[in-house]
């Protein structure tokens, strides 16, 4: 879309964050994520694994800019995150839509906010729906969207406004499977298209690895990283490499990986 | 019946009318079977031919519209200054510190207390009544708008952050569309209110007016005047309902879709 100007510095370093929140009422403080460290190279997409309660969302949030690491510190490109921006695009883990506006405005938030002019808004989100395959449903309210259309128009949002990053929180955790695998290969086919930089939270292995270049895998709260694994199979990929041999052996070796720490996330509640 | 289980809709329409007629049914039996002095109840007919006398001899339309632009005036005003407060106060808690306690302290402030005071200050005209009103309603809104401002989902404000939204875009773009079917209504619900309010306004110090015309009548005992001034103000109140709702409804289509 819009033409890069020298080198693109959409890097992202993470660098010793931690966050521990605060004591409720006389318990003790919760030590959500210990300082971690990691980078994301551009147009890179990794993705960011770990059983439910490790601190994926709350990583996730503070690259956002939501909220704030007790230590440590974030950049992208060569600028510290301090506050959420629109270059850094987010989709949620629940539907967060805005119900009053009709599908293609939803998409045109973030451009309308930028002072786009309305032709050129209407035209870039029309696009996006195109992309996402909801052009029928433009004038529809997100109430009369399934949930699976409803994650793909906030999709289209998020990248409709031209974000560094795009950052994704278990975005498609709600959907059955089936509608699910469609979802992974739409957003892989963006990606394959649009080489955007793309960090995606999941618990889910299968689609860790299918969407990946990079799986991070995470421990048991509190949150550290445990594995870095490279995910080698070339693009694009179909859905039928799920049952290819090396999937398989990637798929075997991060649920070892991952069931050691959902044991002990388990034991731990 | 079952919890919960809904009906049909001529089974709705058919069940809302027969409480109707039961209860004229039973006015009826009580009054034309004697069982009532006429001084204290008047029967339905009576009830009726008073009314028309009203309207036909004594201009009770005038009354009528002097009424609902009373309580529209006032309810108005109270709208005006009540919402945007109430907006400011849901959106930043500094304004919420400071306005908070006086506000709630306020809302308990019967509004017919103060009417001995207002006609002090401003006097048995047309002031005064719309104070009353105001009064009533303003302290309501301003509470109730604010705690719903304040209840937006927070995930809907984090959206608009990534999105780049600033404060001016979260105030105007998320907090108050979000929330504007619900303020329309908590404003159809004190406009409700407002009615009582004005009625009380008239009983004292008045000299026009439909609860004017009701204080007049006890004076002559002609309780079909005010039998059927009390049912004039049920039909507007249900009238004035009825066009809120469709407005709400036009306005908001997102919300019930
Ligand atoms: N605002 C908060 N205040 C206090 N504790 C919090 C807060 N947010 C998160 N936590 C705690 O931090 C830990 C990590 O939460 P987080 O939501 O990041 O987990 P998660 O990995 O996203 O889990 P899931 O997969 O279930 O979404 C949890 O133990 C949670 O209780
Ligand atoms: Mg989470």
């Amino acid at each position: 879309m819009a033409l890069s100007m020298g080198p693109s510095m959409s890097n992202l370093v993470i660098e010793n964050i931690s966050r521990v929140f605060p004591a409720v009422s006389g318990g003790s403080p919760t030590r959500a994520l210990e300082p971690i460290s990691m980078t994301v190279g551009d147009n890179d997409f990794v993705t960011i694994l770990g059983p439910s309660g490790c601190g994926k969302s709350t990583l996730l949030r503070m690259v956002a800019g939501l909220d704030t690491p007790t230590t440590g510190r974030i950049l992208l490109g060569d600028r510290a995150v301090t506050r959420p921006g629109p270059d850094r695009g987010m989709v949620f883990q629940s539907y967060t839509l805005f119900p009053w506006l009709t599908v293609v405005d939803n998409v045109a938030f973030g451009l309308r906010e930028k002072g786009v002019a309305p032709r050129e808004r209407r035209d870039v989100s029309r696009q996006w729906l195109e992309r996402v395959g909801l052009t029928s449903f433009a004038d529809h309210y997100p109430k009369q969207l399934s949930g699976g259309m409803q994650q793909r128009t906030a999709i289209a949002r998020a990248l409709a406004n031209g974000p560094d990053i795009l950052l994704l929180d278990e975005p498609f955790g709600a959907l059955d499977n089936q509608t699910r695998s469609l979802m992974q290969e739409l957003l892989l086919g963006i990606w394959e298209r649009e080489r955007k930089t793309v960090l995606f939270v999941t618990h889910d292995i299968e689609e860790a690895i299918f969407l990946a270049s990079r799986v991070v895998v995470m421990s048991a709260r509190p949150g550290r990283i445990k594995a870095d694994v490279a995910v080698d199979i070339p693009h694009p990929r179909h859905y039928t490499i799920k049952t290819g041999p090396e999937f398989s052996a990637l798929k075997a070796r991060l649920t070892e990986e991952i069931r050691v720490e959902a044991v002990l996330a388990a034991e731990a509640h | 019946m079952k919890p919960l289980a809904s009906i049909s809709g001529p089974l709705r329409i058919i069940l809302g009318i027969s409480f109707f007629v039961l209860f004229l049914a039973g006015w009826s039996y009580a009054t034309f079977g004697g069982f009532v002095s006429k001084t204290f109840l008047a029967d339905p007919l009576t009830m009726l031919d008073d009314g028309w006398q009203l309207l036909t001899k004594h201009s009770f339309l005038t009354d009528i519209g002097v009424t609902i632009w009373r309580v529209i005036g006032g309810f108005i005003l109270a709208a005006l200054v009540a919402v945007p407060l109430g907006i400011l106060m849901g959106t930043y808690k500094p304004i919420e510190a400071f306005l908070e306690p006086f506000v709630s302290f306020a809302r308990y402030l019967p509004a017919s207390a103060f009417i001995p005071l207002l006609i002090l200050w401003a006097g048995i005209g047309e002031l005064q009544k719309l104070l009353v009103i105001f009064i009533g309603s303003v302290f309501q809104i301003i509470l109730m708008v604010a705690v719903t401002v304040s209840q937006v989902r927070r995930e809907l404000v984090e959206a608009a952050l990534t999105l780049g939204a600033r404060d001016r875009g979260i105030l105007g773009r998320v907090l108050i569309p979000a929330s504007a079917p619900d303020i329309a209504e908590i404003l159809r619900l004190v406009l409700g209110w407002a009615w009582t309010y004005v009625i009380v306004a008239e009983l004292i110090g008045s000299s026009s007016g439909i609860g004017h015309m009701i204080i007049d009548s006890q004076a002559l005992l002609a309780t079909g005047q005010i039998i059927f001034g009390i049912i004039v103000i049920g039909i507007i109140g249900l009238i004035s309902d009825f066009l809120f709702k469709a407005v709400n409804r036009w306005l908001f289509p997102w919300g019930r879709v």
